[in-house]
């Protein structure tokens, strides 16, 4: 029997309080749980619309997220509860996450370029970690995303979302399969579902309202106004607040690229890429100041009427493994013979993906305060001198500097400093050398290579120079 | 209650102990044979002495186009098929050929349909090859859950909300909420015979209380099966088969 979600009611033990929101496809409640099974955090109960003022969408849309939200984990998503029987009660109860949501500080905006990077490069990691799960969001929109007092954002709303693992619901829905005009990506007009890059297009719409406070495509009203972007160049950034830096305009130009194999591979280099400027390699796109001349853009529109004529041609993997690789040189010890091993191993490593990213990292000793009078020996002059030789390490691969960045981190502990980067920056891989034959005398498990191995969240590539046979033996 | 559906066995003895050993370690407590039990392979008999004491003891239990045609040739099977069944019809007894010709076309079991390969006018062996194909299917059977073989890939069709059915290709070991307020039709994979270019065997698991299909791939012996084929006389292509999964 079907029972009324309404302030006041009871669902399922849940005690249901004051209505939060009203949407396009439903309500959101505050409730309470029954006391056996409080989780211990705040809760809301999202219900579907089911009236017949409301669209068919509405249930479809609720079944997707039912399915969803419960596979997700992470600080970046409100964390499941329980959900009600469709045909019977059907709600969703998840926990509320408190903060101000993207809508009210888009209002705001263009926001100084730090807050951009530091906004944008949490959405990043909020997408990144659900792509690792295998999911799309396909619905990304200021009101998605809440910015909790911490600085992390919070992604909601996974009515439009994608599982690869899972039937998608909204494959047929073809008015449904575009999520909102002004965000929605070129693959999704063109009905293709099932490209995680799809979230970095909308991605960069989102980057290019904070920092300027517009839309790089407006807000369509019509199906066909929405699908100019499929071959209209946006406005650069910087055309319409000059407070743009060249680094941010490359950053979110490379999102907003409508073909998805020319755009980011990966959540992560974005979120990267907003975490050091510096190393943001730019392109002539970064400092145009004025949209593609008239040429240009037929000759978009001509290439995109190739793309329209095979739809779904594109369809890739929901989850691109465009890999971060991070490689660990110790630039205090060049000449050791563990260096062309590490270079080599990297070489193999890179070989085999067609998309990645190197960050070269050099751990040094950090430099005590006030020793020193000359320029060498001061911290800056240390850094530059270090990271010159990262970059005269990292040059025989052949690398394009838009694949490679270099850093130089000063710490105590090696193994923790080349843990936090790997954590702080997604990376996948980490390569590193084994200890010395006569460093291994203190034993493996003090080595950075054992820490690195057991602490890391990810794999390690550990590098070891076979011990030479002794002479006698080799004649 | 979680139901194991193994389809398309078709004489293979090792890969039938294979999978019901796995579905019998995640809780199948209700199993389904769905037809084509024997055909291709090498130990029709040895396959029917398994399937048929499940079948007494309440198995749903159906006929596929391989069994119909031990009793009754037909020139629907092409050469290799027929030295098969030649082979089915020399080996098993009176009583094996019975339980055959007994075998029901489709059953029918509250929400559920059993049938080999579509509801709709089953003893025409049509494939489900399409989305047309499962929504004809769904619209004879009247079932919430379809359950097929025949075809030999895996397969789960779902209905949308404008009634249209819509293809969905599973990844083995997921459980895949199918919820009970619409229609799905699942192919389930040939146990016996898979053709998508990986061996191992095919079938899948419904748990009926929480609404869940899980599709799986069963690694197993196939040299064993494919020298088994070998060692009977039956055409070489057919032990190839088997062992590559093509």
């Amino acid at each position: 029997m079907r029972q009324r979600v309404q302030p006041g009611s009871v669902i399922d033990g849940f005690h249901v309080g004051e209505r939060l929101h009203k949407g396009g496809t439903g309500y959101v409640y505050h409730v309470t749980a029954p006391p056996d099974a409080d989780p211990g955090f705040p809760l809301v109960m999202k219900v579907p619309g089911l009236g017949h003022a409301q669209p068919t969408i509405g249930i479809e849309s609720f079944e997707m997220e039912q399915m969803i939200l419960p596979t997700l984990a992470g600080r970046w998503v409100p964390r499941f509860v329980a959900s009600g029987d469709i045909t019977q009660t059907p709600y969703l109860v998840m926990e509320r996450i408190d903060g101000v949501s993207m809508a009210r500080i888009v209002t705001r905006a263009p926001l100084p370029v730090e807050e951009v990077a530091r906004i944008g490069a949490s959405m990043a990691d909020a997408l990144h970690a659900i792509h690792v799960q295998e999911v799309i969001h396909l619905d990304l929109k200021p009101e998605n995303f809440i910015l909790r007092p911490s600085g992390e954002v919070a992604l909601l709303d996974f009515g439009f979302a994608r599982h690869a693992r899972y039937p998608d619901l909204l494959a047929e829905e073809r008015h449904f399969a575009a999520g909102s005009a002004a965000y929605v990506s070129p693959e999704q007009l063109n009905n293709n579902r099932s490209d995680a890059r799809s979230d970095l297009f909308s991605l960069g719409v989102l980057l290019f309202e904070l920092a300027t406070g517009d839309l790089p495509f407006g807000e369509p009203k019509t199906y066909s106004g929405m699908r100019d972007r499929l071959w209209k160049a946006p406005v650069p950034p910087r055309a319409v607040n000059g407070q743009v830096p060249p680094w941010l305009q490359e950053i979110i130009l490379h999102c907003l690229t409508h073909d998805a194999a020319d755009r980011y591979q990966s959540a992560a280099y974005v979120a990267f890429d907003l975490r050091h400027p510096e190393q943001v390699a730019l392109s002539p796109r970064a400092h145009r100041t004025a949209g593609a001349g008239f040429i240009a853009q037929a000759q978009r529109w001509w290439r995109s009427h190739g793309a329209l004529a095979a739809p779904g041609q594109r369809r890739i993997g929901s989850t691109p493994r465009a890999p971060m690789i991070m490689v660990a040189v110790d630039t205090e010890h060049l000449d050791d013979e563990r260096q062309p091993a590490l270079q080599a191993a990297t070489r193999d490593l890179l070989a085999l993906r067609p998309d990645f990213r190197l960050v070269c990292v050099s751990v040094i000793r950090a430099a005590p305060l006030g020793e020193g009078g000359g320029d060498s020996d001061t911290a800056s002059g240390r850094h530059l001198e270090h990271k010159t030789r990262l970059r005269y390490w990292v040059e025989p691969l052949n690398l394009s500097s838009s694949r490679v960045s270099l850093h130089v981190v000063e710490a105590a502990n090696a193994a923790d400093a080349l843990l936090d980067l790997a954590r702080a920056n997604h990376v996948d891989l980490v390569v590193l050398g084994a200890p010395r034959p006569d460093q291994q005398a203190f034993g493996w498990w003090r080595s950075v290579a054992s820490s690195v191995t057991a602490n890391a969240n990810c794999s390690v590539h550990v590098v070891r120079v076979r011990q030479r046979p002794a002479r006698a033996d080799a004649s | 209650m979680r139901i194991a559906l193994l389809s398309d066995i078709h004489a293979n003895v090792e890969a039938l102990t294979a999978c019901l050993k796995h579905a019998g370690e995640r809780g199948a407590d209700r199993f389904a044979f769905l037809g084509d039990m024997v055909g291709y392979g090498a130990d029709p008999g040895a396959v029917l002495d398994i399937v048929a004491p499940y079948a007494r003891a309440g198995a749903v239990a159906i006929k596929g186009n391989h069994d119909e045609a031990v009793a009754r040739s037909s020139s629907y099977f092409n050469e290799s098929a027929q030295a098969a069944l030649e082979l089915a019809r020399e080996r098993l007894g009176a009583d094996h050929k019975r339980f055959l010709a007994e075998l029901p076309l489709l059953i029918r079991d509250g929400r559920e349909c059993y049938v080999h390969a579509s509801a709709a006018m089953p003893e025409r062996w049509d494939y489900i090859d399409s989305p047309s194909a499962a929504k004809r299917c769904v619209a004879a059977s009247q079932a919430t859950y379809t359950f097929c073989g025949h075809v030999h890939d895996q397969l789960l069709y779902f209905e949308n909300q404008q009634g249209r059915m819509c293809e969905f290709r599973p990844s083995p070991g997921t459980p895949i909420p199918v919820h009970r307020h619409r229609r799905w039709v699942a192919i389930v994979g040939s146990v016996g015979q898979p053709r998508d270019r990986n061996p191992a065997a095919a079938y899948a698991l419904f748990d009926r209380r929480l609404e869940q299909l899980t599709f799986y791939r069963v690694p197993y012996d196939a040299l064993t099966a494919a020298n088994s084929i070998r060692r009977s006389g039956l055409p070489e292509s057919l032990a190839h088969r088997v062992e590559l999964g093509i």
